[in-house]
């Protein structure tokens, strides 16, 4: 089936993608054509804040894609979004160069704050934007696979496999917290200046950003969207529902986890490069077990096993903690939990599924 | 000069690294006529013996049957066979070559091995035409899965396969619509999708009419011959209708084989049957 | 008024030595105060030289004031009124200060700073001052303090002790004490000038843990020109030091055992429901927060009774966790059973709601719970070797909860359908048990155990909101190590995780470890997939 097919089939996700790829043209429109007095202006903070809901949505894809389509509960994409972020938080750092608060051309701030006498090995490179570009894939790719390929060989499955996935963020939690790791501890990297060369305080920039982030929203949209409908997606959710069958009719199950895992953290990577730049910080709280569980409950609100529901559940919930955490700042916490119950007792198929009455997942 | 070789040999395109290379058998050598070996074999879980020393053969191209009461070792045998339990020790070998032992279950599964449950296991979320296509024999690796199109001669096949089970008018209903029979059916084409040498098959008339049980037994024996076929089953009529070879079970080992009325006069089966 | 100003919190342990010096020590009232009032009388008016004399004449009266008074000297507290020369306490008061009376201890009310003038000490005089303050120490009636005084004073010998260590040797009869004073002695004789004192020093000192001692042998090795002591020497620290070692290893066990009990204790409750029902329970750290809580409340109602409330506090606890735990069970994961993953995400739902109520209720602030005086201190065993008693105690305690949940699941019959359903649901039900009350009970029995970890956890660490969301990993793996349904599995892989913690933190940390830690486990259920002590029965596989 070729793309074009594919996405004559999905109705939800032509209406989703119409929409994203409006926002991606309107917003940024709005914001540098239409005149402040204009009551169609966006203002930079607004689009900023859609912009970080697009590259929550391109996460969102990624959750839905090993959670919906796989049936592999991950509670730990946080820790592939967040190495995304910081690897482009790295080079960020570097293009600040001299203009820092102790002004060292090579050392980040916090790294002449403790001391350091020169880089660590592993911030070298990060100067080149093609090469932390690079590593915003590679990094999240390259630890989703050794930990996949670990625990799908030996069959790990399960809740065994989702607390696994949790501890995993944690442990990299604990360990960006500490000074010495070399990612400014608990302050996380901050005070970007420009990317490429572009101020990132410049609406031009913030609207490229934006502009970036719809279009990476799309092509991951797209790309998981060719992939649920070839029969690799089949086979996966044959593996969600069957997976020994799918053993006995001769599927390497952990090949085909791995690579769908691998992809997945690969897209959560791009989502987190994208959304740093835009909230101008990065720092280890990414990595914390509740921020990777709301992206579950993200899916499990649109509707999940489907791409577009993904995509509305993020935007949906993002904009009820937005809404609600500057309302009543202490009702935030109580309305995620009631989500969580709520939505699974009473809402399987999310809100989307409300949607579409009778149609086979 | 090694390292310009293992340098070369690490950037050949052809192959990857080892653990991806997918391991290809050797061929099926039927030489001897005898597809199946398991000699020998010993399983036990926590001190209860499941399989005790468990001699059988089974010929290329024989429909076998397989009885024996409960807990006699049935389906932890085929677990064996397919590679879902390892024993203790033994050895189980498919055709002179194959080393069933050393194999996992995808690999069985290339090698010619087909396995239905006895609970029918089908893709309940797909269609009827989907599962059989999935189970399709084929490239399984992971990238020509997700570029794979169907041609016209696998369509074809497919065709086939829904007319030898009957189910040409479900193809395109959701799998999990069908019928009690016609799921196991379908299970039982997906088994010949997967174009196997020796097919297991674990209960197939459970939860059948006698309509469908007819239908079931002529199906099995048509496939007889072609391939190698092994029924376990509870239902004497059944067994009655299609074996030509009984062998019975009993603790994990053969307490008796050979032709239906032989074992029905076998005064050891009457006893594990009626005498406890 | 005055008097409470005057009771700084610095003075307050002062002054209840003072009352606990019996009248014993302070030989023949009247002579003594009077030997008393010359020393002071002499601080007023001298030179240094004058005070040196007044000092040695105030420390030897042994008068109960004496160590107050030269205490407060040392810390520069006492003036004299320019206009008769009394000495004074003195609390300063903006410009304004109060006075008490040294020789009187009556307030003398307030007057300007100007009246007041400071007697004025040097370097030479505070080395004087804390000499004579150990010996007054060495003579206390209290053989604790006595102990702290000769150890002190070990540190700081110099020839003109061993007079003093003989006088005290002759009279001491706290064995402790004897052995430090014998200790003291012999490191004297380590710097005498005899090759054969020497010697006989070693033999004295041998295994003796005291840290001072293989300071001064350390010393010794590198100074010493006779060879036969300082072979002697050499062998006598290298037992010393192994024997230390092996007592630091003992602690590191210790230390090990230690974390592993709490991760027992958390990790119990956890193996039940996961055991019993397939169900991970998210919010089983909030049922231990809650248990916490529970403590802190009790405490709060009886400020009086610490230890008493505590005790209160374990029934209350598991009362108060298991309620919930029945009604998350009733309300939520009821509707779930066969859904393990949606169970995961509504109970950490259920998480985030109790958090969030904790925090509503009692603040985002940790709350402190105080720690009743039997299980504060330490054990102390040896000079290198403590263990704590709270520690301790929650070592026994942990013991205590599985032998009595280990005899609750074995002997009772509620136990006995618990392991039947855990065995076969279906069975269990054909058989007359009825399952579902048997899942509520379950639960209500985990998240209880869940509360008493909370009490134990009270006494370790301060009590906030987000007290249980770390134990539930560690838990998880507790019971991923131990083998699922497994009671034994549970402890055995809880105290072996605590231990390799312990032992695994020196070398990389103690963030590095717990990864390593993470990583073995991954590792490990590679090998073997159903824990340490896997369920028994093919149904498992």
């Amino acid at each position: 089936m070729t793309l074009f097919q594919a996405l004559k089939t999905d109705r939800g996700g032509m209406i989703t993608l119409t929409i994203i790829a409006l926002a991606t043209v309107v917003v940024p429109v709005c914001n540098l054509l239409v005149p402040e007095s204009n009551p169609f202006h966006v203002s930079t903070f607004t689009m900023a804040l859609l912009g970080k809901y697009l590259c929550y949505g391109l996460l969102a894809i990624g959750v839905d894609l090993v959670w919906g389509y796989l049936g592999i509960l991950s509670l730990g994409h946080g820790a592939f979004f967040a190495l995304g972020g910081y690897g482009m938080g790295m080079y960020l750092m570097r293009q600040i160069g001299s203009r820092g608060v102790y002004g060292n051309p090579l050392l980040p701030d916090f790294m002449v704050f403790l001391n350091w006498q020169q880089l660590p090995w592993f911030w070298h490179g990060f100067q080149w934007f093609w090469f932390a570009m690079l590593m915003v894939i590679l990094v999240p790719a390259l630890l989703a696979f050794v930990f996949g390929w670990f625990a799908f060989r030996s069959r790990v499955t399960g809740v065994y496999l989702s607390i696994m996935t949790q501890a995993l963020t944690y442990a990299l939690l604990l360990a960006f917290y500490r000074n010495e790791m070399g990612f400014g501890g608990n302050n996380g990297l901050t005070d970007f200046k420009d990317i490429l060369g572009f101020s990132l305080q410049a609406d031009t920039t913030r609207a490229g950003l934006f502009i970036a982030s719809g279009v990476a929203l799309m092509f991951g949209y797209l790309s998981c969207l060719y992939i649920t409908r070839s029969r690799l997606g089949r086979v996966c959710t044959a593996i969600r529902d069957q997976e020994d069958r799918v053993r006995f009719i001769g599927y390497r199950v952990e090949n085909v986890k791995l690579w769908i895992f691998t992809f997945s953290a690969v897209l959560a990577g791009i989502a987190g490069a994208l959304y740093v730049p835009q909230v101008g910080i990065i720092n280890p709280n990414e990595f914390s077990p509740l921020a990777s569980i709301e992206m579950v409950v993200w899916v499990a609100v649109g509707g999940r096993a489907t791409l577009y529901g993904a995509v509305a559940g993020a935007l949906l919930v993002n904009y009820a903690k937005s809404y609600l955490t500057v309302a009543m700042p202490d009702a935030w916490l109580f309305a995620l939990g009631a989500l969580f119950v709520l939505v699974t007792l009473f809402l399987p198929r999310g809100v989307t599924g409300l949607l579409r009455k009778k149609e086979v997942a | 000069m090694r390292v310009l070789d293992s340098m070369r040999a690490f950037m050949r395109r052809d192959q990857v690294f080892d653990f991806l290379v997918p391991v290809v058998p050797p061929d099926l050598d039927l030489t001897h006529g005898v597809i199946l070996y398991l000699e020998n074999l010993n399983v036990s879980f926590d001190g209860f013996k499941a399989i005790n020393d468990l001699n059988l053969y089974i010929d290329d191209g024989e429909l076998r049957c397989i009885i024996g009461p409960n807990g006699a070792g049935k389906t932890t045998m085929m677990d064996i066979i397919t590679g879902k339990t390892r024993p203790d020790s033994g050895s189980a070998w498919f055709g002179q070559e194959i080393n069933l032992l050393d194999m996992d279950e995808p690999e069985i599964a290339a090698a010619g091995i087909g396995r239905k449950f006895q609970k029918p296991t089908i893709f309940e979320h797909h269609l009827v035409i989907d599962n059989l296509e999935l189970a399709m024999v084929g490239d399984k690796r992971v990238w020509p899965t997700l570029t794979a199109r169907i041609s016209g001669e696998q369509r074809d096949r497919i065709e086939e396969v829904l007319q030898i089970i009957g189910l040409s008018d479900q193809a395109k209903l959701a799998a999990g619509s069908l019928s009690h029979g016609q799921k196991q059916w379908l299970e039982i084409g997906m088994l010949l999708m997967q174009n196997p040498r020796l097919l297991l098959v674990d209960e197939p008339a459970a939860g059948m009419t006698h309509q469908e049980m007819d239908r079931t037994a002529e199906l099995l024996t048509s496939l007889a011959g072609t391939h190698s076929v092994v029924v376990v089953e509870h239902d004497m009529d059944f067994v009655r209708s299609i074996a030509k070879k009984v062998t019975v079970l009993h603790q994990g080992s053969v307490l008796a084989e050979g032709t239906m009325d032989e074992i029905q006069n076998n005064q050891q089966v009457i006893e594990v049957y009626l005498g406890e | 008024m005055t008097i409470r100003f005057y009771l700084t919190r610095a003075w307050l342990p002062l002054l209840f030595l003072l009352l606990s010096v019996p009248p014993a020590i302070a030989v023949s009232g009247p002579a003594a105060e009077q030997q008393l009032q010359q020393g002071l009388a002499r601080l007023v008016h001298g030179n240094f030289q004058e005070k040196e004399a007044a000092i040695t004449q105030i420390a030897t009266s042994s008068d109960p004031k004496a160590k107050e008074i030269l205490e407060a000297l040392l810390a520069g507290k006492i003036y004299r009124l320019k206009k008769d020369n009394t000495l004074v306490y003195t609390a300063r008061k903006g410009a304004k200060a109060d006075i008490i009376g040294v020789l009187s201890g009556n307030a003398l009310g307030t007057v300007k700073k100007r009246a007041i003038k400071k007697i004025t000490i040097n370097n030479r005089l505070r080395g004087k001052l804390r000499g004579q303050l150990a010996l007054i120490d060495l003579h206390s009636s209290d053989p604790k303090q006595r102990l702290a005084a000769v150890n002190k004073l070990i540190k700081t010998l110099d020839p003109a002790s061993a007079i003093t260590l003989e006088t005290l040797l002759q009279t001491e009869k706290n064995t402790k004490v004897r052995e430090a004073l014998l200790t003291a002695r012999a490191i004297i004789g380590l710097r005498t000038d005899s090759g054969e004192r020497r010697l006989q020093a070693l033999e004295n000192l041998q295994g003796n843990l005291n840290p001072a001692v293989k300071n001064e042998l350390t010393s010794l090795i590198a100074a010493e020109k006779d060879k036969t002591v300082r072979l002697k020497a050499v062998a006598t620290l290298s037992s010393i030091e192994s024997e230390i070692a092996f007592y630091a290893l003992l602690e590191k066990i210790f230390f090990g055992l230690s974390l592993g009990s709490v991760l027992v204790l958390a990790a119990i409750g956890l193996a039940i429901t996961f055991g019993v029902i397939g169900v991970i329970n998210m919010a089983h750290g909030e049922l231990i927060m809650l248990g916490a809580y529970t403590t802190y409340v009790i405490q709060q109602f009886m400020p009086n009774s610490i230890g008493l409330a505590l005790f209160l506090a374990i029934p209350a606890a598991f009362i108060v966790s298991a309620l919930v735990g029945i009604l998350i069970e009733r309300t939520v994961i009821r509707f779930l059973y066969g859904r393990p993953l949606e169970t995961l995400l509504a109970t950490f739902g259920i998480s985030l709601i109790l958090q969030q109520s904790v925090r509503t209720i009692f603040s985002p602030l940790n709350r402190s719970v105080s720690t009743p005086a039997w299980m504060s201190g330490s054990l102390q065993l040896n000079p290198v070797l403590s263990l704590t008693t709270n520690r301790m105690t929650i070592l026994i305690f942990a013991l205590l909860v599985f032998a009595g949940l280990y005899i609750t699941l074995k002997k009772s019959s509620i136990g006995l359908q618990v392991r039947a359903v855990a065995q076969n649901r279906s069975m269990a039900r054909a058989m007359g048990v009825k399952a579902a009350r048997v899942d509520a009970l379950t639960f209500g029995l985990g998240s209880g155990i869940a509360g008493i970890a909370g009490v134990a956890l009270s006494q370790l660490t301060n009590v906030g909101p987000n007290l249980g969301q770390s134990y539930i990993i560690d838990s998880f793996m507790v019971v991923v190590f131990g083998g699922v349904g497994n009671l034994w599995g549970t402890l055995v892989g809880g105290l072996t995780l605590g231990v390799a913690n312990k032992f695994l933190e020196p070398w990389t940390g103690a963030v590095l470890a717990k990864i390593l830690i993470l990583v073995f486990i991954i590792l490990f259920i590679q090998k073997r997939p159903q824990g340490l002590f896997p369920q028994k029965g093919r149904a498992g596989a």
